[in-house]
């Protein structure tokens, strides 16, 4: 019987969850890396309590943003030729792979910023006010970011570009993410609405899933 | 074109599973393969000859619709080689090239795992596929821990799990030990015994020879 989209999709996120526990590439590189980055922030920039607590946010997504890109585009640009042949020669729907391939990055990168984002409020005493809506943003800022990186390994793994040009097909599209992401919690310190910011964040989302999808089928013919 | 028949009346007469017209294959300006006509038809093993960097990799890559054409037309069980649908014969492929593609970080059962899932295939089947090419010991190892022999059986379990009607085989004999030559030869007759081809690109004259119903010989990209 022939497997649906879903099936395929998930046998695909599976698949790379479990090449993620063999090599604890997240985990044991990445996040270290990132923790660090925020602990060495404060040594830069200043120890006072105020000040730290006013660029903590901002600080936190920053780092975020740049590691959660590598962590979305490590397996797609590391895999060889043949494990892409393998892969394809499956017959299995490019958009499948494209949707497999970024919930697992999704996964991944929900458990990065969990953990950077409780060693942000521990070094940054970062006001906790609104923190009900702290997952939702986390989530959809996750989901934003899986799909971003999963797009552009898409784009490098074609052959025409190389990995090196990951930053500059990232950055410009993670910008409204940064922005949106920042600005919720800021509008949560205020007290402010942050209804529009949750919007945009899930429109991202939306536009990024909806071009991943269409594009995975032309970009893996590419290659 | 061709250097010799011997196989049987009934398969000239078969519908072509591979039909290439004219085909053309460029790197960039480069060209790697010249005015290609060729075709495969089901109980047919095809043997290609050449020299290093003759296109017969490619040759191959293309009938897998892995690689594009240039110029020219081609299909791949009727379907065409430029069609955006191209991704959905690519199951009924089995495609050996000179790297294994397994994942390192996982197991031999899990990679097949893997590929069984992907297709729809009864996992159940992994276990019996790895037995039959003599990995039932080395299930439960990580690709990365296995010889390349190891990696390039568990290949030919790929084959014997997802049974192709059309099976590549790149250089499928070399760095084998005679007992992995004597499997290479059988996924070939079990195959065109299921009424499918094979196309079989080797240095081991003598071992395709014995299998192939027609030998081609590559040079410079063009079949002569």
């Amino acid at each position: 019987m022939s497997p649906t989209f879903l099936s395929q999709a998930m046998t695909v996120a599976r698949r790379d969850v479990l090449r993620e526990r063999r090599s604890g590439e997240v985990l044991w590189v990445t996040l270290p890396f990132g923790a660090v980055a925020l602990l060495l922030i404060p040594i830069a920039i200043s120890t006072d309590t105020l000040t730290l607590r006013r660029v903590g946010v901002g600080m936190f997504w920053v780092v975020v943003m740049l590691f959660g890109v590598l962590i979305a585009v490590r397996r797609t640009t590391a895999d060889s030729t043949a494990q892409r042949d393998m892969v394809a020669l499956t017959g299995m729907d490019p958009a499948a792979v494209f949707t497999g391939t970024a919930l697992a990055n999704f996964l991944l990168l929900l458990v990065f910023e969990t953990v950077l984002g409780v060693l942000t409020v521990v070094l940054y005493d970062i006001d906790l006010s609104g923190a009900q809506w702290f997952p939702l943003i986390l989530v959809l800022v996750a989901v934003g970011l899986a799909l971003l990186g999963t797009i552009a390994a898409g784009i490098v793994a074609t052959g025409r570009s190389t990995a090196a040009l990951v930053p500059l097909i990232v950055a410009p599209m993670s910008v409204p993410l940064l922005i949106a992401a920042t600005q919720s919690f800021e509008g949560l310190r205020l007290g402010k609405s942050i209804l529009t910011w949750i919007l945009m964040l899930a429109v991202i989302a939306l536009v990024l899933a909806v071009a991943g999808v269409l594009s995975a089928r032309p970009l893996q013919e590419t290659g | 074109m061709a250097a010799r028949h011997r196989y049987p009346a009934e398969v000239s007469e078969a519908i072509a599973i591979v039909s290439l017209s004219g085909v053309a294959v460029r790197a960039g300006a480069v060209p790697i393969l010249r005015d290609v006509n060729l075709s495969v038809h089901p109980g047919e093993v095809v043997g290609i000859f050449g020299a290093n960097g003759a296109g017969k990799t490619t040759l191959l890559r293309l009938v897998a619709t892995m690689t594009r054409p240039s110029e020219g037309s081609g299909t791949v069980f009727g379907t065409d080689m430029n069609s955006p649908d191209r991704f959905e014969v690519r199951s009924r492929i089995g495609y050996i090239g000179h790297t294994p593609g397994w994942y390192p970080e996982l197991t031999l059962a899990e990679n097949m795992a893997f590929v069984a899932a992907a297709m729809g295939i009864d996992a159940a089947k992994v276990g019996s596929c790895l037995d039959a090419v003599g990995l039932a010991g080395a299930k439960d190892r990580r690709a990365d821990r296995c010889s390349h022999g190891m990696q390039r059986r568990a290949e030919f379990a790929r084959v014997l799990l997802t049974e192709p009607d059309l099976l590549l085989l790149d250089e499928p004999h070399s760095a084998l030990d005679a007992d992995a030559v004597d499997l290479v030869d059988g996924l070939v007759k079990r195959t065109v015994e299921r009424g499918g081809a094979a196309v079989l690109v080797s240095h081991d004259h003598a071992r395709v020879e014995s299998l192939a119903h027609r030998i081609l010989r590559i040079k410079e990209g063009t079949i002569t």
